[in-house]
């Protein structure tokens, strides 16, 4: 979205149903790229749909994208790298590139790379996928707005399984202590990781106490209400001297019945016959 | 003879570098992991605090904080001891500088046997393998003071990823006044056609001395100064190879994956010729004075010279020859 208003911490009111309908688009594309490239991560990329619609087309990233490096546009870092797909379905319909590229997911001389790299893709703004570093990379980007006196914002994903990286709390002490504000981490949790459910894998217990007392101001939302997310987000941006987080309790794989929590939808593409049945679902084509 | 020379440890010059850069440049950021007092980066936090982020004892979260300030066009300076700037955080150094090519200079002290007193758990004899092994990773090993000073002041003016290897232990400052580093150039300390000398940091005042000592015994000597030990100087290494037929490279560092191998490397694709690597032997350093463990370990003057001569022995090149 454009930047249209200077006032960058202005509250933002998006028409949620505008908001669902566009999700939804997104999740067709998400479903279609990974059952084309035959490999890649669908419970994540479509369990945060909602969350990052919101973001995206609710008017809190400022943003151009016919100007990728323009020095003052929000960041966005997908930490958890490999729910990638609805990253790259979101770029190119804010038009940083062509939606037909989209098809080209994973395979040999792409754009759009297994997990995120900013030499290949428009729009991303670092290279991650390895758990736990790109929140570093993002509190580093916070920090040099402050050394260079711009009022950008940097949104950060990741995610419950994310957060069993020390480096995650390395960072949230690192950005309370440095009272960096202009930092708002947005976690998927939904409670299932690629070996079975968080509970039984490695339990995270309550991450909104771990964060508040890492210093954090921390909000739990449900990660498909989008009225509750916008408001979440607005709230976020008026939080002064403390980083904020974003609890986003999701559902994996959701709407996609055969695919909600099932750990194995982590990471496993849709076939044909599972886009075709999906698609259904989703009412789209 | 001892040498009357000031002695200054490379992570004093680069404190000292690093503040007169700060000076000249506004976006020269620092970060340090706790140990501001001992990597002397305190010099440039004190001068700049605003340009200065102390980030605890988290190297992993220093790295990628210090590649997220390099991606809004800031220089960054990341510094901790070697064994944990490298090593703890060598994945984040990976994904986060190498593969985006961050522009940020990793510049890591306390590094190799003379660390000294520490001992072997801070003594890191590897990082010069799994740095250079990187791609986009520059690797940099400066001999003294003044070469530091120069190698800080060149590394801040190349983007990209760099990382700078410094000691705490003080040598003379050696190198002539009119000494010029150049990024990726050895450089030639001594003339010499029965065999090359290759060090690189500390060790490359051992090979001068060992090259005079071995002038008294009538071999020539030659010495390169391997500051750089990526990209390597091949020209330099070339000429050696044909020139000396003989090569014998010291570093404090394991014999496996550092500065040896970078030159048997070369020499072995370019003009085959025997390389004697003197380094750690696969095995762990200890607690001691650091010029107590290079002599220990082999690695000083004395140890240099007599493996250059069994070497020339070896080929039949030797003084009794």
């Amino acid at each position: 979205m454009i930047a249209t208003n200077l006032d960058r911490n202005a509250p933002q009111q998006p028409d949620p149903q505008e908001l669902a309908a566009i999700a939804k688009e997104l999740r067709a594309d998400v479903l279609k790229m990974l059952n084309l490239a035959g490999s890649g991560h669908p419970g994540g990329s479509l369990g945060m749909a909602d969350v990052f619609t919101t973001l995206w087309f609710g008017g809190h990233m400022h943003v151009d994208p016919s100007k990728p490096d323009w020095a003052d546009r929000d960041r966005f870092v997908l930490s958890n790298g490999h729910i990638c797909p609805i990253l790259y379905a979101i770029l190119a319909r804010q038009g940083y590139f062509a939606r037909d590229e989209l098809w080209t997911l994973r395979q040999l001389g792409s754009s759009l790379q297994g997990h995120p790299d900013f030499h290949f893709t428009k729009g991303v703004d670092c290279c991650t996928g390895s758990l736990g570093n790109g929140v570093s990379v993002g509190l580093g980007m916070a920090m040099a707005a402050r050394v260079q006196g711009r009022d950008y914002r940097v949104y950060v994903g990741s995610s419950d399984g994310e957060s069993q990286e020390g480096q995650v709390w390395e960072m949230a002490t690192a950005a309370a202590h440095h009272k960096v504000d202009n930092l708002t981490l947005m976690v998927d949790w939904n409670g299932i990781q690629i070996d079975g459910y968080t509970k039984d894998v490695m339990d995270v217990r309550d991450l909104a106490t771990k964060f508040e007392a890492f210093g954090w101001h921390a909000q739990t939302v449900d990660g498909h209400d989008i009225g509750a997310l916008n408001d979440a987000l607005n709230t976020a941006k008026t939080v002064q001297g403390r980083p904020q987080v974003l609890l986003c309790r999701t559902v994996l794989g959701k709407p996609i019945s055969f695919m909600e929590n099932q750990p194995k939808y982590h990471g496993v593409a849709p076939s044909d016959e599972e886009l075709a049945a999906a698609l259904v679902e989703l009412g789209a084509s | 003879m001892p040498d009357d020379r000031p002695r200054v440890a490379t992570r004093e010059a680069y404190g000292k570098a690093l503040a007169a850069l700060g000076a000249e440049r506004s976006d020269i950021v620092v970060l340090d992991a706790d140990l501001s007092g001992s990597t002397k980066t305190k010099q440039f936090a004190t001068a700049f605090p605003d340009r200065f982020f102390n980030m605890g004892v988290a190297e992993a979260n220093m790295i990628g904080t210090a590649a997220g300030l390099s991606f809004s066009g800031l220089t960054v300076f990341a510094s901790s001891f070697a064994m944990f700037a490298a090593g703890k955080a060598f994945e984040q150094v990976r994904q986060e500088v190498a593969l985006p090519r961050a522009n940020v200079k990793i510049c890591a002290t306390h590094a190799g046997i003379t660390t000294g007193e520490d001992g072997a758990s801070h003594q890191v004899l590897e990082d010069i393998a799994i740095m250079r092994v990187l791609p986009e990773m520059r690797v940099i090993v400066p001999a003294d003071g003044l070469e530091t000073e120069q190698a800080i002041a060149a590394v801040a003016a190349v983007d990209g990823p760099c990382y700078v290897r410094l000691s705490r232990l003080k040598v003379p400052m050696f190198l002539p006044a009119d000494y010029r580093f150049e990024l990726g150039k050895a450089a030639l300390l001594r003339q010499g056609k029965d065999v090359t000398l290759v060090g690189t940091g500390v060790t490359t005042y051992q090979c001068v001395l060992a090259a005079e000592q071995l002038a008294s015994a009538g071999i020539r000597a030659r010495v390169l100064n391997m500051a750089t030990v990526k990209p390597i100087d091949t020209d330099a290494l070339l000429a050696a190879a044909r020139q000396t037929g003989a090569i014998v490279t010291v570093e404090e560092h394991q014999r496996i994956g550092g500065l040896g191998s970078a030159v048997a490397e070369t020499v072995s694709e370019l003009h085959p010729c025997p390389v004697v690597r003197l380094g750690m032997n696969d095995r762990f350093g200890e607690s001691g004075p650091g010029d107590k463990l290079l002599e220990h370990f082999g690695l000083s003057a004395p140890s240099i010279a007599r493996a250059a001569t069994d070497l020339l022995t070896r080929l039949g090149r030797g003084p009794d020859a």
